[in-house]
């Protein structure tokens, strides 16, 4: 049935011509067609070099947590002031959150932050690159996919879709976002245009008429997405409610990301990430560092968004956790199960989800590492059912059936 | 006059349609068996061979490689001692002297502050060289007038200068020209101030008037503008501007290529810890003398390198059991899998060449006491038994006795080196960066043979392939998009780009997306187009282009800057082109 949408874009476009709708015009198409109706959005981050997620959501109602990471286990929560910057932040009695994330733990108690705990790739490879690989294709144990997960639950749409319904924020277009829906990697929104106006026209030409196939394609793509955004290059963006992102890629990235969906020229999914979780070595200080520009990142991305929240679902993961016990070095070597975090307007936060394993000899995973009980396509096939609206998850997840949580 | 120099100038880029990038052309079928058997006409040979063996050619470069023949000309690139190098790259690479040191004449002669100070304290020698010894001393003296004055030392120095001190040190009339004048101007009125003041003025500069100087500075003058603002930032430049320095003039070009393969392949990131002083030696010692060699000798030379040691974390790794398990302090010490597991996944076997978890274990356990001397010091490789499990273990099938030593390390190496899965892995990888995105079968089995035939002979490998139909096939020809760092060398080495400073240009390399030196993953950067292909990516290429071609890139001057006229970027289309991106 067409919707309400398709046929004003369509009338739309037949008025001006296709191609040559004034921007304000395609963009207020892009945006949706009334108030309330506005587009779903999924932003995803991964914590590559594989998130030490013991460390993060703290098990501290666990001893064996304790004996198994004598020098770097996060101390229990404390109500002692002097020590309350290094303890656990308590979410429930049994979970804590790490001191450095204490900025996240009003959203968690406001119900807006869930986190899935014991979750991760079912696959067993302790290597990053498969692990990675396996998580973004969203088929683990199949090296034959060719795309991502975000791409394959983008929507089939009716009509001319915006060409940055999918950005990631980088040099490279993640895995997740590669595939047969156009997808756009762009490292900051002013750099990218080309810079002269006279090369730009031929480089278009050039591209657009190019014989191969791939560059053809990856061409016309980056064209039509350049035309959409030169509406907003180079104004200057004023993050809204004092909003202050940390320095660094990933704050950066949010930052962008927010301008981007706040400036409704058509963004449904999102993509960032941040690198150096691989902590063999001494990894307090350096978990600890990250954690704080993590969880800035993410605060000022929920303040500067504002209502617009209501429409969005962030959702965080990394590859595999790290070994239930601490290595010779104050540091933890590769694991399996990890956490995620998934935050938003519409999410049913301020819970720790998932099955606890427990961290005795026997409970571990392989003896070693903490135990998967949640299949971390359960959490990313219930927001892209649920939240993003696209009923087909079987498609996205091919070979599984996701179950749902009730994270939305 | 124009359309002739355009003329040669797309020749040069062979822009002419051709096929595409072969990672999509999905060439699974029978249809690949003939692509990859189909061999292009004599001239493309020629074209692909400059396009896979160099960092780009040159113009003239084809005309030279017909009339030498193209066998000679590939049997010569696979003995590049036979190749008189270009007198103009050791020009050029003279004052990058960081190039020649040691790990440990590094760190003496360009120290971080905590360094120099160890050194006024007497804990570590200055460098025998009296004017540094000189300068290091003022840089300390100045670093503690500093922390006296309560200023944070360890902060990243201020991007605004420092006025006041600026204020001081010049009239308002010098300040001008430094601030406002032409690039001339700059120069002159710094060169003008006395030796000694032009030490303090640098370091009170803004970076954006230092930058301006540092780009037009002669050799030596760049240098000491360098030294004054943090001598230990000087070693990464030096790499990064030596591996564009000779990617665009050596003329070992498969040598230069090779080099770039094997340091990604056995990739370490600059900038973790104690690698910052070791990686100069271990590109320049450990990979670059072994690229045409034995493998295992590559092997070995990095399993033993400081800087793989440390950058894998090996050098901390204690036998659980071993006679010193507890450290110092009385804390617990173990094993540290990191190298272990790197060693079987990215250098040898491949992912899927068959180890499990207890192989990583128990290969981690043998190379315990594999450690540095004094690794902040420039370090050197030790065997230290006291932190070494010498129990029995068993990897990949084979058992290594209990009290081997250091040796239990080594039989390792040696397991994995001749492992029928590291002669394939170590073959496909070399076929994807040389031939194709996804290497027919047939061809990787072939130098998987000559791989175990001739106990790993990288250059007899690389000699079936490059033999290969498959190599000089429809299938292969133009079929691979360039990395960024051959991006940008194969522009400047197509418009016969003279490089004055070539660090703007690696900042290029870097905005393109490969940060050099700088992939901070053990899996080094992908060989694969795909990873290439994306819209920031092309418009990253394309303005790249253009800034060259129009002399805006600082530090290079190109001759297509006089083809075009103003405006009309005509050399910056051709390099920005969608052809210009495939090699």
């Amino acid at each position: 049935m067409p919707t309400r949408r398709f046929f004003l874009r369509n009338s739309a476009l037949a008025m001006v011509g296709v191609g040559a709708a004034p921007l304000w015009l395609e963009r207020a198409l892009y945006a949706g067609d009334a108030p309330g109706a506005r587009k779903k959005i999924l932003v995803a981050i991964f914590q590559r070099g594989a998130a030490d997620g013991l460390n993060v959501v703290v098990p501290h109602g666990e001893q064996a947590y304790y004996d198994l990471r004598p020098t770097i286990a996060i101390p229990r929560p404390t109500s002692d002031g002097s020590k309350k910057g290094e303890a656990a932040i308590d979410l429930d009695g049994f979970f804590g959150l790490h001191p450095s994330l204490a900025q996240l733990k009003p959203l968690f108690d406001q119900q807006h932050l869930a986190i899935v705990d014991a979750v991760g790739s079912p696959d067993p490879t302790r290597s990053h690159f498969d692990a990675q690989d396996y998580m973004e294709s969203g088929t683990p144990g199949l090296k034959a996919t060719q795309d991502g997960w975000m791409n394959r639950a983008l929507p089939k749409m009716v009509g001319k879709p915006s060409p940055v319904r999918a950005v990631s924020l980088g040099p490279v277009l993640p895995r997740s976002m590669r595939g047969a829906t156009p997808a756009v990697a762009l490292q900051t929104i002013d750099s990218f245009q080309v810079r002269n106006a006279e090369a730009a026209k031929q480089f278009e030409q050039m591209y657009t008429a190019s014989t191969d196939k791939m560059i053809q394609t990856a061409g016309r793509e980056t064209f039509e997405a350049v035309a959409m955004l030169q509406a907003i290059q180079r104004q200057q963006y004023t993050p809204a409610a004092g909003a202050d992102y940390p320095r660094g890629r990933l704050g950066a990235s949010l930052q962008q990301i927010a301008q981007l969906i706040k400036s409704d020229v058509g963004v449904e999914m999102a993509f960032a990430d941040i690198g150096g979780w691989d902590h063999h070595v001494n990894e307090a200080p350096l978990l600890g560092n990250l954690l704080t520009e993590y969880g800035q990142a993410l605060t000022a991305f929920w303040k500067d968004m504002g209502d617009r929240m209501n429409d969005v679902v962030l959702v965080t993961m990394s590859e595999f956790g790290r070994t239930a016990h601490e290595n010779g070095n104050r540091g933890t070597d590769h694991g399996h199960a990890n956490s995620m975090f998934v935050m938003g307007g519409g999410v049913k936060g301020g819970k720790v989800y998932g099955k606890w394993p427990g961290l005795q000899k026997e409970q571990l995973y392989e003896g070693r590492d903490l135990a998967l009980t949640t299949d971390f396509r359960d959490v990313l096939g219930e927001l892209v059912s649920r939240h993003f609206g696209n009923p087909s998850a079987k498609n996205v997840f091919p070979g599984y059936d996701p179950k749902f949580l009730g994270l939305v | 006059m124009r359309n002739q120099a355009v003329f040669a100038l797309a020749s040069v880029l062979c822009l002419a349609a051709v096929p595409g990038i072969s990672a999509y052309a999905k060439k699974k079928n029978a249809g690949a068996a003939r692509q990859f058997s189909k061999q292009v006409p004599d001239d493309q040979k020629i074209l692909q061979a400059l396009n896979r063996l160099t960092f780009g050619p040159r113009p003239g470069d084809a005309q030279d490689v017909k009339s030498m023949g193209l066998k000679k000309w590939i049997d010569r690139q696979l003995h590049p001692e036979s190749i008189a190098e270009n007198p103009l790259l050791d020009e050029k690479l003279r004052t990058l002297d960081t190039l020649k040191m040691s790990g440990g004449e590094l760190v003496r002669n360009y120290p971080t502050p905590r360094m120099v100070k160890q050194m006024v304290n007497g804990q570590v020698p200055f460098p025998t060289d009296p004017d540094r010894k000189l300068m290091l001393t003022r840089l300390v003296a100045k670093y503690e007038e500093k922390q006296a004055a309560g200023a944070n030392v360890a902060a990243a120095p201020n991007p605004m200068g420092d006025p006041k001190a600026l204020n001081q040190l010049l009239t308002p009339e010098q300040i001008r020209s430094l601030r406002q004048g032409s690039a001339q101007d700059k120069l002159a009125a710094f060169q003008a101030l006395p030796k000694d003041k032009q030490d303090d003025v640098a370091a009170a500069l803004p970076q954006g008037m230092r930058q301006g100087l540092l780009t037009i500075a002669p050799p030596e003058l760049r240098r000491r503008l360098q030294m004054v603002n943090g001598p230990q930032q000087i070693v990464a430049r030096d790499l990064s501007e030596g591996k564009l320095l000779r990617a665009v003039y050596s003329n070992r070009q498969l040598d230069e290529v090779l080099d770039d393969f094997w340091f990604n392949h056995f990739n370490i990131y600059l900038d973790k810890g104690a690698d910052r002083y070791l990686v100069t030696e271990y590109e320049r010692d450990v990979i670059r003398p072994h690229v045409l060699g034995k493998f295992k000798d590559l092997l070995v030379a990095t399993a033993k390198s400081p800087a793989m040691l440390f950058y894998l974390d090996n050098w901390e790794s204690v036998g659980p059991n071993a006679p010193q398990a507890r450290g110092k302090k009385g804390g617990a010490r173990g094993l540290n899998e990191n190298y272990g597991r790197e060693l079987l996944e990215l250098h040898t076997l491949g992912v899927d060449g068959g180890y499990t978890q207890h192989d990583v274990t128990e290969a981690a356990r043998c190379f315990t006491g594999w450690t540095i001397l004094q690794p902040q010091r420039g370090g050197e490789f030790t065997f230290n038994k006291r932190v070494h499990d010498d129990g029995e273990k068993t990897v990949l099938g084979v058992t290594i006795p209990a009290g081997g030593g250091m040796s239990d390390g080594e039989k390792v190496l040696d397991i994995v080196a001749h492992h029928s899965a590291t002669a394939h892995f170590i073959s496909e990888k070399l076929a994807m960066r040389f031939v194709t995105d996804e290497p027919p079968p047939a061809l990787v089995d072939r130098m998987a043979e000559t791989f175990r035939k001739t106990d790993g002979d990288l250059r007899a490998v690389m000699k079936t392939m490059l033999e290969s139909k498959e190599f000089s096939s429809e299938g292969a020809y133009r079929g691979k998009l360039k990395s960024p760092l051959e991006v940008v060398a194969s522009a400047v080495r197509a418009v016969n780009g003279e490089i004055d400073y070539a660090f703007p240009l690696a900042t290029q390399v870097a905005q393109l997306g490969q940060p050099l030196y700088r992939k901070q993953e053990p899996t080094g950067y992908s060989n694969s187009s795909m990873e290439w292909l994306n819209s920031g990516g092309l418009l990253a290429r394309m303005n790249f282009a253009i800034q060259l071609a129009d002399n805006k890139v600082p530090g290079v001057k190109v001759e297509a800057g006089k083809l075009a006229k103003p405006d009309d970027p005509i050399a910056g289309i051709a390099l920005g082109s969608p052809e210009f991106q495939k090699r």
